[in-house]
């Protein structure tokens, strides 16, 4: 079972109105870099529930899933990475 | 048939239309937020406090305890009393219809909306012939599964009116494709209320004459359905026998407005002229400002009412001039809600609409015993109380008949989900 969870984002805008994602903040403002945006699609989360565009990005050398939903950004959390956390 | 280009290549004259259909939309997009509720019984329904208590739509497991559209949410609850219903969240289903708009455009510009979750594609320019077309539904059909997370039904066939009987006739997450060499398999057999524009009226009076199918209809001469429907017979003949050759409009091409209206089920059931008053001043202030906004003007003014019974009549008339102002539509509605209405039983929901419309900018004939003056003066004030809502809301400038009663005068038309039907002409 996983969550959504909205995160806070820094992004870039470019010129050409591009949008890439810098770095997500973690509520305990816990900085995680994003090394690379690897894929860039419109996509559906399932496990989550929801849609937007879809940064496939590496963090921390894993692959993550970071979604743009409208004007929020949110990531898929596991159930018991949500109780850790 | 086929158009020889060259020596070696032949092309298609067969247009190649798809219509796509979102199932069970609102629910669809619902479940997809709220993964707890996938593997329930789910319903949209409107607000049961706001007596707006019935089924939008429902999923499938709904679906299969036989709970219907247009019912009332108690009577779903009987047969399914584990049913789960959510508001509805109107942004967001406009947002899932754009999205879905969006993976439609990258086929064709030729993208036809039908409410919020239909489309008719016309990828004539793309398939050369209906093969083609089912292909290209199936990748259709993929993308809105990956991009979107619901499942659409599409109907492939050579004309609009079998694209969307194709479209209908499997359901979920199916596609189906209508040719002119197995129509009469697929399509005859129906019932003649799946056809385009044959609602419950149109059906009684067919099966009054012994049509039943859409096979009876097409093979009724034309002559007979004429007679009895007028010129809507023979239209109808021509859908049922596949002739249909309207086109599918250009994504941009804004169809023309042809009426304005808005109505709504009130609060609590009106029992007197006052609170009438109070809830058509704000039905047609924001028709009015809406007819200010287009820069239209209207001649003919109609009204629906529904009494607590629910039953339902409209009464329109003709105004002597055009008129964008919210007091002479008030007046309108108010005269002939006074003239046609007895209060035998208490009312439900009313609506207001104009019709009839010719630009504002045009110059009218003026007429010697009304007092133009004071309506240019009213049209004035009514502009400058469209701006100051427009800046502050809505409720910043009201008149005082609906401070009388808040509980009927507390809501906005004008804001709260505005959905347009459609029309196929």
């Amino acid at each position: 079972m996983c969550l959504k969870k909205y995160v806070n984002v820094t992004a870039r805008f470019d010129e050409n109105g591009n949008i890439t994602p810098l770095a997500v903040i973690w509520d305990n403002d816990v900085k995680f870099e994003i090394e690379r945006v690897l894929d860039i699609n419109p996509a559906v989360s399932l496990k989550a529930g929801g849609a937007g565009i879809r940064y496939t990005c590496r963090i921390c050398g894993h692959e993550k899933y970071l979604f743009l939903e409208e004007n929020r950004w949110f990531v898929e959390l596991k159930e018991k990475q949500y109780i850790a956390y | 048939m086929f158009l020889k280009i060259s020596r070696k290549r032949w092309v298609s004259l067969e247009r190649v239309i798809l219509h796509s259909d979102c199932n069970s939309f609102y629910a669809s997009v619902e479940c997809l937020h709220r993964p707890d509720l996938r593997d329930k019984p789910v319903a949209v329904g409107g607000d049961v406090e706001a007596r707006h208590g019935i089924i939008l739509t429902k999923n499938q497991i709904a679906k299969k305890f036989n709970v219907k559209t247009g019912e009332a949410i108690w009577q779903a609850k009987q047969k399914c009393p584990e049913l789960v219903i959510v508001p509805p969240d109107f942004p967001l289903y406009m947002r899932f219809s754009k999205m879905a708009h969006k993976v439609y455009l990258n086929y064709t510009d030729k993208v036809e909306p039908f409410g919020l979750d239909e489309c008719w594609l016309d990828i004539s320019s793309n398939a050369h012939n209906l093969k083609e077309g089912f292909e290209f539904a199936k990748k259709i059909s993929r993308q809105i599964k990956c991009e979107l997370g619901i499942t659409v039904s599409i109907g492939v066939s050579y004309n609009k009116v079998f694209a969307k009987l194709g479209s209908d006739y499997k359901k979920p997450d199916a596609i189906t494709v209508i040719k002119k060499d197995n129509f009469k398999e697929i399509v005859w057999p129906l019932p003649a209320g799946d056809l385009l524009y044959v609602g419950k009226a149109t059906a009684r009076k067919l099966s009054s004459i012994g049509i039943h199918t859409i096979g009876e209809l097409a093979n009724t001469p034309t002559n007979i359905l004429n007679s009895l429907l007028g010129k809507w017979g023979g239209l109808l003949h021509c859908f049922a026998n596949g002739l249909d050759t309207t086109p599918v409009c250009q994504y941009d091409n804004q169809p023309t407005v042809k009426s304005i209206g808005n109505s709504t089920t009130a609060p609590r059931d009106l029992e007197n002229n006052e609170d009438v008053k109070i809830i058509l001043f704000v039905l047609a202030d924001s028709v009015a400002r809406r007819l200010r906004e287009q820069g239209l003007k209207a001649k003919t003014v109609c009204i629906s009412v529904r009494d607590n019974q629910l039953y339902s009549f409209t009464r329109q008339r003709t105004l002597n001039r055009y008129t964008n102002i919210t007091s002479e539509i008030e007046r309108a509605g108010m005269e002939l809600f006074r003239k046609y209405y007895n209060w035998n039983k208490s009312i439900r929901s009313i609506g207001i609409s104009v019709t009839d419309f010719v630009s504002d900018t045009i110059s009218v004939q003026t007429d010697l015993f009304s007092n133009e003056l004071k309506r240019e003066k009213k049209e004035k004030l009514d502009r400058s109380v469209d701006n100051l809502k427009n800046r502050f809301g809505s409720y910043c400038v009201q008149p005082a008949i609906l401070l009388a009663d808040r509980e009927l005068s507390g809501f906005d038309p004008k804001k709260e989900h505005t959905i347009h039907p459609e029309g196929y002409f």
